[in-house]
């Protein structure tokens, strides 16, 4: 790209360009102003006009975890600016790749308590990958190169880019540059990987267990997943941000492990004598009580951030490096071991835990029931579209039944807040994802909770006629609460019970959406029909559902993974 | 299997740190500390050989967590270009001490010839006071603090631990050099 004169606002734009950059999700103010400007009836990237910046991050957020791609959003300084806070620290828990771009007083003004001034940088330093604040507009090309490649590389995550006013509005040539150069970025991984010990210790393992986390989604992976899981021929459990990285419907997949995981998800991590784990972090809704995990098990663990070895648990192998490039290499090792050595007999081991499938499956009975029970609403929706859709959540009881229920068969199809849990991540999400691939089924699985916190930006997305199909879990409860309030709390319902409003019905006519409710089974199907037939904009389907309903099995927090209570 | 949670009592490290000497570095690095709960003992930072690169010299107080998890973390952050444990046996580590002493003139000759056998220096003197400077490693620096305080110590100000590996080694990585 030849030299040219511009001003830093517009270098902003050409960087997004450059980056291949599709939608920017955001709301103007006076020290943003410029940059907006220079985006001024630019087709791509196209804007998004948000009503809260909280959901242009969650919304950025969707479109990442939907598409691979960099998710992008813009904020004022001050308040524009802290309200992209907990969506970029959602971004971070999840290791998801997002640029936020603020725009800051100007930079004669910094330090000096201006209006609408926030120390960004400052704010957000623990919460980004990295973040810079531009002084002058001359590195503003190259920071914003790196921003981009320190977002999308490594263990993806946010970062943040704060360009003061004055910045944005000085002249200079623009240059963007090709190449990247961070000294302290990537680090060489000093040790060979141990592909030889991974392999030995998987040839002699006798009750070996496949652990998938989100790292396979971010490495795009799942077909090197695959066949390495078929060949190792052992159960696979994933995490919650594993759902997709294996079919669930595959014979070896035992679905999600961990607090709400199934039991025998659970007694199979637990009586393993090898985890191997993929793309995955130990986090404690998975393990339970750290020192009675997998009292057996030794441990290989694939992670792209050295930093995720033995963090929690000792790492028996540690294997650096991306999923995608390495685990090839560790399954050509074990089939050569196989080869030579025979294949380890697993079959007593699948027998024990094909048991514990057939003795404690999981189970709902909506027969006879007078309402509508959320695990049946889920099952319902995932029959009724033949679980081609792409799932996103609220925070809540009605999360852990979509995670639950909904059998996810692709990668990419279930996204949800895990590693911050936050309320109100579901409609903004939806808008992302439906933005990313918009030929594609948006079903959102809500709660009333969280539904409500960013509700506003239904406007949004009926401005821009997604057809998005949020379905509201409606229990009248901030239920996940109620349930530990039920459960280790003697049902002192301490400020959980939720009053039946707003009219969700009537909420989505205000805002031109098409609203439904259902009460019963026929409703439901009923409703469910009308709503993936409606092409015109979003459906917003109030469902009913029995109010006490908990979900089980559940691991007290802190408790071993293995004492599960099941409400029986 | 071993798990991390349960680990012995305290340990001390010296962490060695080569950083691009940019705006906010300070406040990444301790940051990451306090809020991964590892304590810092002391810190010090200062200029390289090279005019873009600042030299951190952390002591950690560790209780649960390990060193290597401490440096793997520090290690993420992206003006971190390297980040090693200095173990001690390779470890030269110096600090600096200046101590004002409040005390009458009499005892000043008897002042200088502990000085004298700890390597200080007087550096300040007036009717009253003193001003002894001394380095060399920490555990020296206490043997003298200790020595001095009868004396009467008014004020007493030490840096923080610098350290070099000893040899050939630098912790410039390659791509650096
Ligand atoms: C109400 C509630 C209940 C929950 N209950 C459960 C539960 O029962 N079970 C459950 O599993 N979760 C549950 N969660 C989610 C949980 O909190 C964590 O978010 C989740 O377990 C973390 O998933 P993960 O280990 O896959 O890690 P992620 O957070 O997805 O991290 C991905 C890992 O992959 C690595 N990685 C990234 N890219 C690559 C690459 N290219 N190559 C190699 N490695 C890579 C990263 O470094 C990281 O270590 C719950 C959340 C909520 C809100
Ligand atoms: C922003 C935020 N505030 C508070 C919480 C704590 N919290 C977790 S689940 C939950 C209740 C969610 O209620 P709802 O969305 O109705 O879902 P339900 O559990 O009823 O299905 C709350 C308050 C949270 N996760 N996020
Ligand atoms: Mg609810």
């Amino acid at each position: 790209m030849g030299k040219e004169k511009i001003t830093g606002a517009m270098a902003v734009r050409r960087a997004l360009e450059a980056e291949g950059v599709e939608v920017v999700f955001g709301m103007p103010g006076g020290t943003i102003l410029p940059i907006y400007d220079a985006m001024f009836g630019c087709e791509r990237p196209r804007q998004v006009l948000v009503r809260h910046e909280q959901v242009g991050g969650h919304a950025a957020e969707g479109f990442a975890l939907a598409t691979g791609r960099v998710g992008v959003c813009f904020g004022t300084s001050g308040p524009g600016a802290t309200n992209l806070v907990t969506a970029i620290a959602d971004a971070y828990m999840d290791s998801v790749p997002l640029v936020a771009i603020t725009g800051n007083v100007a930079t004669s003004l910094i330090g000096s308590d201006a209006f609408q001034e926030a120390d960004i940088t400052g704010i957000t330093m623990p919460i980004t990958k990295h973040n810079w604040l531009v002084t002058d507009v001359h590195d503003l090309p190259r920071i914003l190169k790196e921003a981009f490649y320190v977002a999308r590389t490594g263990r993806p995550g946010p970062v943040l880019v704060d360009i003061p006013k004055d910045v944005q509005n000085a002249e200079f040539e623009f240059e963007y540059p090709e190449t990247v150069s961070i000294p302290g970025y990537h680090p060489p991984v000093r040790e060979e990987p141990r592909l030889k010990d991974a392999a030995a210790l998987i040839r002699s393992a006798s009750r070996p267990v496949l652990y998938l986390g989100g790292g396979v989604r971010s490495a795009g992976a799942h077909q090197e997943v695959r066949e390495f899981a078929e060949l190792l021929d052992a159960p696979v459990i994933t995490t919650l941000h594993g759902k997709g990285a294996f079919p669930e419907t595959h014979p070896l997949c035992l679905g999600m492990f961990g607090m709400h995981g199934s039991k025998y998800a659970n007694f199979t991590v637990q009586g393993s004598d090898l985890i191997v784990a993929l793309g995955a972090r130990f986090d404690d809704r998975v393990t339970g009580k750290l020192s009675t995990f997998a009292p057996e098990a030794k441990v290989i663990h694939l992670d792209v951030d050295p930093a995720e070895i033995s963090k929690l648990v000792t790492a028996t192998v540690p294997l650096v490096g991306d999923l995608r490039r390495l685990l090839p290499q560790l399954t050509a090792e074990v089939r050569r071991v196989f080869a030579e050595q025979g294949r380890p007999d697993l079959a007593p081991w699948k027998r024990r835990v094909a048991e514990w499938q057939a003795k404690h499956p999981m189970r709902y009975e909506q027969a006879g029931q007078k309402y509508l029970l959320p695990q049946y609403v889920v099952e319902t929706l995932w029959r009724k579209t033949g679980g081609k859709a792409v799932v996103t959540t609220g925070v809540g009881e009605h999360q852990m039944f979509a995670a639950q229920w909904w059998k996810t068969t692709e990668p990419r199809q279930f996204i949800t807040s895990g590693g911050l849990g936050t309320m109100g991540f579901c409609l903004p999400s939806a808008i992302g994802i439906q933005l990313g691939r918009p030929g594609e089924l948006v079903i959102g699985i809500d709660g009333d909770g969280s539904f409500q916190m960013t509700l506003q930006d239904l406007a949004t997305a009926r401005d821009l006629d997604l057809p998005i199909k949020i379905f509201v879990l409606n229990n009248l409860f901030l239920g996940m609460v109620r349930q530990w309030q039920e459960l280790f709390y003697e049902n002192r319902f301490a400020q959980t019970p939720l009053p039946d409003r707003p009219d969700l019905v009537k909420l989505a006519d205000a805002y031109g959406c098409l609203g439904l409710r259902a009460r019963t089974t026929e409703e439901l199907d009923r409703v469910i029909d009308q709503a993936l037939a409606h092409r015109d904009g979003p459906v917003i389907v109030d469902v009913r559902v029995r109010r006490q309903e908990k979900v089980f099995p559940m691991v007290p927090a802190g408790a071993p993974l293995n004492d599960m209570i099941d409400g029986e | 299997m071993e798990r991390t949670e349960e680990k012995p009592a305290g340990s001390t490290h010296t962490i060695s740190l080569l950083v691009e000497n940019k705006p906010g570095v300070l406040h990444r690095i301790a940051g990451l500390f306090s809020r991964r709960g590892y304590n810092i003992a002391s810190l010090t930072v200062g200029p390289t050989e090279r005019a873009d690169y600042s030299r951190m010299t952390i002591v950690v107080r560790l209780s649960t967590k390990t060193v290597e998890q401490v440096v793997r973390q520090v290690q993420k952050l992206v003006p971190v270009v390297e980040v090693r444990e200095l173990v001690p046996q390779d470890l030269i580590e110096r600090e600096l001490m200046l101590a004002k002493i409040r005390t009458p003139e009499r005892n000043h000759a008897e002042l200088r010839a502990l000085a004298e056998t700890y390597e200080a220096t007087i550096v300040d003197v007036s009717p009253d006071a003193l001003v002894v400077e001394a380095s060399g490693p920490a555990g020296k620096l206490d043997a003298l603090e200790e020595r001095l305080r009868p004396f009467g110590i008014q004020e007493l100000c030490r840096s923080g631990r610098i350290a070099l590996e000893r040899g050939f080694k630098t912790l410039a990585p390659p791509s650096i050099k």
